[in-house]
């Protein structure tokens, strides 16, 4: 018990000296997932919506899949990037392996899905009010594809929101694929399992801190964003 | 209204011939034939479930005949073809939908949709908030306007586009005395414009307001069609005499099972 507490103090200061290692930490695991949550985002809402929208063979079949893809194990994504990536793979000449780039890489594999399938929802529901009214004005389902990601812009935010949760709180894939180097790959997660293994809880801890927050900082802004911007436009 | 389409090649009449349309195995328009001509307000009532939507969305070429075929006669269809058919029509629903955009944004984007240049884009949309009493509202989020306002700027929209043939399915039917007013004075303008206005409504006194000639339809047929004088003062079909008077009607099941419409007549 005591030992809890002892860690928690020593974790709370070094999250209040702004530590360096821990900031450079902070920074790369921000850096590795927004990227990955960008590119993610730029994939999975047109490829979601366009599953929402085109009505093709084969159809139902992609829906199933997409969502069976949200559940994807982070380890097993982290092993095929790695495979892929490594000196003998089919991309070793790109020298990616155990850098920030093939953590981007994994973790844009294991969260382009999850914005997908939760897009294609949201858009699915969308088009069926919108249909009769915008195929009337004119609008085939490729003119509707841009209107109806803008319309379903605060919904959408929720399914960003999700993706970006996966990628900073996933710890498998950045580890297979970035090694943990200390300086160049250690990102909040791998540093938690490492130094919990290590028994330097305080870090650990003072991370994990950290991690919650963040998460809980950013759900909350964006779900008052989101009840403002409902109120305002309806 | 828009520029551009002055002059352009008419696609009215439009002949609608053995036009049935069926889902889930029910029927539900029965051989319809009818032909709307150019310049008339035509207002399609009947109850609840008689077709009446669907005929609309038919005639539009949001749904497509089970059998028969809806043929566009005029010059535009034959010289022009598909596109420009459906570039000269538009729809007002009865619940409006309203994209999460400004009011201006709104007819904004039905304008990009018909390609009409930027230039003449401001102009329209000011002339069409203009005439339907919307302009103090240019910036407002239209998701958050009044059912009323709403569906002004449903008209709006549909009258940006000067389509020369407006389809409205119970424009009124969630509306108030006061807004239903206004809407009907909105469509009358339409109609003065130059559009050609088909119009379907449960409400009689709409019907008698609005109508020059009317369509009475019920359980998927239509029953009757006639001017709207003779139509209300010498109704030929005897459901319709029922639904003039205001009488109720409905259905039960006969002996051999099929429905067979009924007269409930009421106490006087």
């Amino acid at each position: 018990m005591t030992d809890l507490a002892a860690a928690f103090s020593a974790a709370l200061s070094l999250v209040a000296s702004f530590d360096d290692t821990l900031i450079e930490i902070v920074g790369l695991s921000l850096h590795v997932s927004l990227v990955a949550v960008t590119v993610a985002s730029l994939i999975g809402l047109p490829v979601g919506a366009a599953v929402a929208l085109f009505r093709f063979p084969g159809r139902t079949v992609v829906t199933v899949f997409l969502n069976a893809l949200m559940g994807l194990p982070p380890v097993v994504v982290g092993l095929i990037v790695y495979l892929l990536l490594s000196r003998s793979g089919p991309f070793g000449v790109f020298g990616l392996l155990f850098s920030p780039a093939a953590m981007i890489i994994a973790q844009v594999l294991l969260v382009t899905p999850i914005i997908a399938a939760l897009a294609r929802q949201v858009i699915e529901d969308l088009w069926s009010e919108y249909e009769e009214q915008l195929r009337s004005l004119g609008s085939g389902p490729m003119r509707a594809l841009p209107t109806l990601l803008w319309d379903g812009r605060f919904s959408l935010v929720t399914a960003v929101l999700a993706g970006f949760g996966r990628a900073s709180a996933e710890v498998g894939a950045v580890m297979i694929v970035g090694g943990n180097i200390d300086h160049v790959t250690r990102v909040m997660t791998t540093t938690i399992a490492l130094e919990v293994s290590k028994g330097d809880l305080a870090l650990a801890l003072g991370l994990g801190l950290i991690l919650i927050a963040l998460s809980l900082g950013v759900n909350t802004a964006v779900f008052f964003v989101r009840q403002i911007a409902e109120r305002r436009y309806g | 209204m828009i520029a551009h389409t002055r002059n352009e090649p008419r696609i009215l009449p439009l002949a609608l011939e053995n036009v049935s349309f069926e889902a889930r195995g029910m029927k539900l328009i029965k051989d319809l034939n009818c032909r709307f001509e150019a310049d008339l307000r035509t207002v399609i009532i009947g109850p609840n479930g008689a077709g009446k939507s669907l005929l609309l969305r038919l005639c539009h070429g949001l749904i497509s005949p089970s059998a028969g075929t809806v043929r566009w006669c005029g010059p535009g269809s034959r010289e022009k073809g598909a596109r420009f058919v459906a570039h000269r029509q538009a729809m007002v629903f009865q619940r409006p939908v309203m994209l999460r955009r400004s009011v201006a944004g709104n007819v904004e984007y039905a304008l990009s949709l018909r390609d009409v240049k930027r230039e003449e884009t401001r102009a329209i949309v000011d002339r069409v908030l203009q005439r339907t009493g919307l302009r103090r509202l240019w910036d407002s989020p239209a998701r958050v306007l009044s059912g009323g306002e709403q569906q002004r700027l449903a008209l709006a929209r549909a009258w940006a586009l000067s389509p020369e043939i407006l389809f409205l399915d119970e424009p009124t039917a969630n509306l108030d005395p006061s807004a239903t007013h206004s809407v009907e004075e909105i469509i009358n303008a339409i109609r003065e414009s130059g559009t050609r206005i088909i119009l379907t409504t449960h409400d009689l006194g709409q019907a008698r307001r609005m109508a020059d000639d009317v369509m009475f339809l019920h359980r998927g047929r239509l029953l009757e069609h006639a001017p709207a004088d003779t139509f209300f003062e010498t109704p030929q079909n005897d459901l319709a005499q029922a639904f003039i008077r205001g009488e109720l009607l409905w259905w039960k099941k006969g002996k051999d099972n099929r429905r067979q419409p009924h007269l409930n007549k009421r106490k006087e």
